[in-house]
């Protein structure tokens, strides 16, 4: 019992990190409709520049803002450069595009940093403190605390202030929006913006736990995939969810289920996914999606 | 012979290629003609996913897991069971065909984004699959295949033409070369009758072609069917050529040189995947030669181009093609030949009706 509560709760660590890049994910398929490949290199980038920044020095609880922000810029920068010129075009070739810059970030972060893994130094202690007979490491709690707080955050973005109303209603009628002055194209750019913060977020929790290299994220972001899909890709709500849901999961087959393990836990995400998208393709909090023909 | 003569231009093209592709290992070392025939196995492949992403509409990113499927059923098959590696190449293709087939019958049901999505996963999840029954597979190690050498009537048509002996590299060559222009064949002459025509209605909408009477459901899943086809033959021939075939074969970055073959080539054309192949496969073996070559450059900047050039030359074409010249190399050639018709023989624009300016005064 102890031990599976403690897998429980290292479980619900890694699912805040894949819950906070499904809801990178959701937030760009909210404004555009589109799957974005990148997200994960986008998220690995970011913790290349707050590696960077704590090797020159900074403390990791100043990097870790800055960090954010480059990274809220570099979404900004990417929409407007690549995305934006091909906004009217087939979801095909935006899916081709978003794969494009995902080789292309990662071919960059390997080019400037090269494909040795380093170590990313953690800002929690690695020791475990003692809830009543289960071990919980302080590591688990601050990443908990962590994107728990961020996701808090973005929530109270969307939902409390105007410019989370403007984004949110130029992404559902972004002619209505226009109509009354909203400038959707802008709002686009700032939720790729957010976007690209938020998957930081993930980059940074993940990076101490895994070595940080440039394939570093291409396994979460499978993860990451599989809680969008299970929450259902257009539910902020449901990303997270999802997200504590895989975590949990993943641990717990890799524990329990004999040969499940090392790479295969890799395997239990496609399952997820495939098994979702045939059952109940809207996942748990989408809703059916009506179509005109 | 008024036949020959009135032939139009394309049917020159197709011949002047196939002499071509049966001239070359006759005229380049072995070793070359080995990496020509990794790069007509890459157009086979890329010939299948052409026929599914370009024909049918349905994006697949993980043709890597139908060739690594196919590879492995032929060296499994060689190894364990010592058949003959020339038989074991239509039964890959089978095989692979039917799971393809079988994994197109789910995929009907999911949106093109969610395709993407589960066929990207399949491809990153295949090597770990791969490795996990290693009594079959070899595990980590992989599995060696012995290369066949050429029979005696090929190497003695060889030895008569060229007066140097036949190595194993160029039999497997022509074997490629022989398996690639039925392949091509079959596909010019699906492309151009009716399963061609119905995919690229169900591509074009679905709704509409469901209302013409097609068999929307059958026409996708036979795509797959076909497309899976095809990478299982160059999977087979893959394996066949390179002598060996590992988990690390078959990495994601197998299914985005796929992509980027089709896309670079041109989508929903025949000639395009060969040309595709072609950029695909020397682009990053050019590059990384290139780059330590230049001397100048420090030791540092030359390794890390060596590992990274591929990837970012990848991702930067995928963008710019994507954005300038969505339908790839055969469509810029086909836009440059209209104009220079048009400019020529003073054809009228077929869009805006306007008639070329006089061709004296360009």
């Amino acid at each position: 019992m102890q031990e599976f509560l403690q897998l429980v709760l290292s479980g619900i660590a890694t699912g805040g990190i894949y819950a906070s890049l499904a809801l990178a994910l959701v937030l760009i398929y909210n404004a555009m409709g589109l799957v974005n490949f990148a997200q994960g290199e986008m998220a690995m980038l970011a913790t290349f520049v707050g590696y960077a920044l704590i090797t020159r020095g900074m403390s990791f609880w100043i990097a870790f803002p800055v960090t954010l922000v480059l990274a809220f810029g570099g979404g900004i920068v990417i929409q407007r450069v690549v995305i934006k010129p091909v906004e009217k075009a087939p979801v095909l070739t935006l899916v081709i595009i978003t794969l494009g810059l995902a080789t292309l970030v990662n071919g960059l972060a390997g080019f400037i940093w090269g494909y040795l893994p380093r170590t990313f130094p953690s800002p929690f202690s690695s020791d475990s403190v003692d809830l009543g007979g289960v071990f919980v490491s302080y590591r688990d709690v601050g990443v908990i605390a962590v994107t728990g707080v961020v996701l808090l955050c973005v929530y109270l973005l969307l939902q409390h202030t105007t410019v989370g109303l403007t984004l949110r209603a130029a992404a559902h009628h972004p002619e209505a929006s226009r109509l009354l002055g909203v400038h959707v194209s802008w709002m686009l750019a700032l939720g790729w913006g957010l976007a690209s913060a938020v998957g930081a977020v993930s980059g940074m929790m993940v990076a101490p736990v895994l070595f940080l290299e440039p394939n570093m994220m291409q396994t979460i972001i499978i993860y990451a995939f599989a809680a969008a899909v299970l929450g259902g890709i257009e539910s902020p709500l449901g990303a997270v969810v999802g997200g504590l849901i895989v975590g949990v999961t993943i641990n717990l087959a890799g524990a329990y289920l004999p040969g499940v393990g090392g790479d295969l836990q890799l395997a239990v995400g496609l399952a997820i996914i495939i098994v979702v998208l045939i059952l109940k393709p809207n996942g748990l909090f989408g809703q059916a999606a009506v179509r005109r023909v | 012979m008024s036949r020959i003569r009135t032939a139009p231009p394309r049917y020159w093209l197709v011949a002047l290629a196939v002499i071509f592709f049966f001239g070359l290992p006759t005229v380049m070392s072995s070793y070359l003609a080995s990496e020509w025939s990794q790069a007509l196995i890459l157009a086979v492949a890329i010939m299948g996913l052409n026929i599914l992403v370009g024909y049918s509409g349905q994006l697949s990113l993980g043709h890597g897991a139908f060739m690594a499927l196919g590879a492995y059923t032929s060296a499994i098959l060689v190894h364990r069971y010592k058949m003959d590696f020339l038989v074991t190449i239509p039964i890959a293709a089978v095989f692979t065909g039917l799971v393809g087939f079988l994994f197109g019958v789910p995929a009907l049901r999911l949106s093109p984004l969610y395709l993407a999505l589960a066929t990207f996963a399949l491809a990153v999840v295949t090597p770990s699959l791969i490795k996990r029954p290693d009594k079959l597979t070899g595990g980590v190690q992989g599995i060696l295949v012995v290369q066949p050498d050429p029979p005696q009537v090929a190497g003695n048509a060889y030895s008569a033409v060229t007066g140097t002996v036949m190595t194993s590299d160029q039999w497997i060559y022509y074997v490629v070369l022989f398996c690639a222009l039925i392949l091509f064949w079959l596909a010019w002459n699906l492309a151009r009758h009716r399963p061609g025509r119905a995919m690229r209605a169900i591509r074009d909408g679905e709704v509409a072609a469901a209302a013409s009477g097609i068999n929307v459901a059958g026409y996708k899943t036979l795509a797959f069917g076909i497309s899976a086809f095809y990478a299982g033959t160059a999977g087979s021939l893959f394996a066949l050529s390179t002598g060996f075939v590992s988990p690390d074969t078959f990495p994601v970055s197998l299914s985005i040189q796929l992509l980027v073959g089709a896309v670079v080539g041109g989508l929903a054309s025949i000639p395009g995947p060969v040309l595709g192949a072609i950029v695909a496969y020397f682009l990053p073996i050019a590059s990384s030669q290139w780059v330590p070559s230049q001397t100048w450059l420090p030791d540092q900047v030359t390794s890390t181009v060596k590992n990274a050039g591929p990837a970012v030359s990848y991702g930067a074409i995928l963008i710019l093609i994507m954005m300038f010249a969505p339908n790839g190399i055969v469509g810029l050639v086909k836009a440059g030949y209209t104009v220079l018709n048009r400019r020529l023989r003073g054809v009228s624009d077929p869009k805006s009706g306007q008639m070329p300016s006089d061709p004296e005064t360009v």
